[in-house]
């Protein structure tokens, strides 16, 4: 055992080794690959879903309005403070420990199995993110555009939906790509909760070959192919994003203008 | 004459600041209307009340005879329209959508309706070849263009303009004076809150002048800019007439 170690450390080969770990071991990391993603996924898109909901919600909140009765004062006030719990909770405490704690906390009641456990903790925690995300992403949209919204005679809500939202998504995108990218990673550690991602299967391959820098060399390879890759597309998605089809210079407009 | 707008002993205080000190204000139905006064008069902030963009501390405001600080705030809006001094068209829209969105969302127009109503204003506002353009991508002049016709667009009672062409440069100004003018001609009941001393003259039925919060003085726009009675509108246009 001793010895096994002594020369993983050194192995002048490892490179050689550790493909031969990918090629022996292929389908089991596949496997991790996909639940990785999944799991990604799933936590980016759900986390997203609640973002916008908490980020807006702590957006309108904090934002006092002299024509505000008490009663909406109170209300904004509160619901200010539930989410202020809500994100702080979640993104002062690890995910690791919140993974360990709600998994076994809520087993008795739900009965769940390892990834849907995974999916929901990721979620949560990307959510905390998202909402942080989402409302900087709304203050950032000029108030003039809510204001030319409600001037027309649109509703908070409408203003919100059709207006301000799909500026400050647009605003926050690079940011909530990011997320994406750290979630792919981060998502190593609901491992310990026996949910078999891709470093789970690095822990069980290391386990059975009894050597251990071979299948996380090996892994870290895939890790960075998957987030490069994410990167590169995302990048994509944001100058498609910035760059409307019919783009011209601002300038030109003028010389076509019939005045 | 029936008054489109009434306003009686309007006031509003900014914390320690008093901006309006009871504004007794009427604009009849037809009328063009523009307010004048050095900045921080007060002038934008009556404007702003008028559509509750402001919340007035006291005093009444009666659009059409109603009371606006009473029922549905977004009903009142739809029917005073405003242009900004900053455009603030929708950046995640066409220009077309610009003008459609409110007619569909708040007017609940059926969407091919709302399409006719907008290329029908675009023309008038010279914007419809612009029509499926991204807003952003345009000019300041023809932004404010697409901005009026998105106002006229919810088929407003009255339209309030806050320093529309602020923000343009001296050639551009001359094509939303003119779209301006035009509406003038037809009939439309407007309140422009200007520095353009030469729309004010030419175009307006009746100008006022704010300063310190209070309206100091009104009249037909020969009286005000050839015989200016108080003091600090004499003061005012002098200094207007030295910078030109």
């Amino acid at each position: 055992m001793n010895l096994i170690e002594v020369i993983s450390v050194t192995n002048p080969n490892m490179i050689v080794d550790a493909w031969n770990v990918f090629i022996k071991y292929k389908s089991l990391l596949l496997i991790g690959v996909r639940n990785t993603l999944i799991v990604a996924l799933i936590g980016t898109l759900v986390g997203l879903l609640i973002g916008l909901v908490i980020g807006a919600i702590r957006a309108v909140t904090q934002n006092k309005e002299a024509s505000d009765s008490a009663f909406i004062r109170i209300i904004k006030k509160i619901g200010y403070l539930i989410t202020s719990i809500y994100v702080s909770i979640f993104r002062g405490t690890p995910m690791m420990v919140q993974a360990m704690f709600l998994f076994y906390a809520l087993k008795p009641i739900l009965n769940w199995n390892p990834i849907s456990a995974a999916c929901v903790i990721i979620s949560i925690n990307t959510g905390a993110y998202m909402a942080e995300i989402i409302r900087s992403g709304i203050q950032s949209v000029d108030r003039g555009q809510s204001e030319a919204a409600r001037s027309i005679g649109m509703t908070s809500i409408q203003t919100m939906r059709y207006v301000i939202l799909p500026q400050a998504i647009k605003n926050a995108f690079p940011s909530i790509g990011n997320e994406f990218i750290v979630n792919i990673k981060d998502s190593s550690v609901l491992s310990v909760i026996g949910f078999s991602e891709l470093f789970w299967q690095a822990k069980s391959i290391a386990g059975s070959t009894f050597s251990t820098s071979e299948p996380f060399l090996v892994v870290a390879v895939m890790y960075f192919i998957l987030t490069y890759a994410t990167a590169m597309l995302l990048n994509y998605f944001e100058g498609r994003i910035n760059h409307t089809k019919s783009s011209f210079p601002a300038s030109q407009t003028v010389e076509d203008s019939t005045y | 004459m029936e008054n489109i707008i009434e306003v009686n002993h309007l006031r509003k205080s900014f914390g320690s600041l008093e901006v309006l000190k009871d504004i007794n204000f009427n604009v009849e139905k037809g009328e063009v209307v523009t307010v004048i006064g050095s900045s921080g008069s007060g002038k934008s902030t009556m404007l702003r009340c008028i559509n509750l963009l402001e919340t007035p501390d006291s005093g009444e405001i009666l659009v059409n005879g109603v009371n606006v600080m009473e029922g549905d705030i977004n009903k009142h809006r739809s029917e005073v329209g405003m242009v900004f001094q900053s455009f603030n068209l929708f950046n995640n829209y066409t220009v077309l959508d610009n003008c459609v969105l409110g007619q569909t969302k708040v007017l609940k127009r059926s969407h091919k309706e709302a399409v006719d109503k907008a290329h029908q204003y675009l023309k008038k506002v010279g914007m419809d070849e612009f029509a499926d353009k991204p807003s952003t991508l345009l000019s300041g002049g023809q932004k404010q263009r697409v901005a009026i016709a998105r106002a006229l667009c919810m088929d407003c009672v009255v339209l309030l303009f806050d320093e529309p062409t602020s923000a343009l440069d001296p050639v551009t100004v001359g094509e939303v004076l003119d779209v301006m003018k035009q509406l003038a001609d037809e009939g439309l009941t407007m309140v422009v809150v200007t520095h353009e001393m030469g729309f004010a003259r030419d175009v307006s039925d009746r100008v006022v002048f704010m300063e310190n919060g209070v309206i100091v003085e009104e009249g037909k726009p020969e009286d005000i800019f050839t015989a200016p009675k108080s003091e600090s509108l004499q003061r005012f246009l002098g200094r207007f007439i030295n910078q030109n």
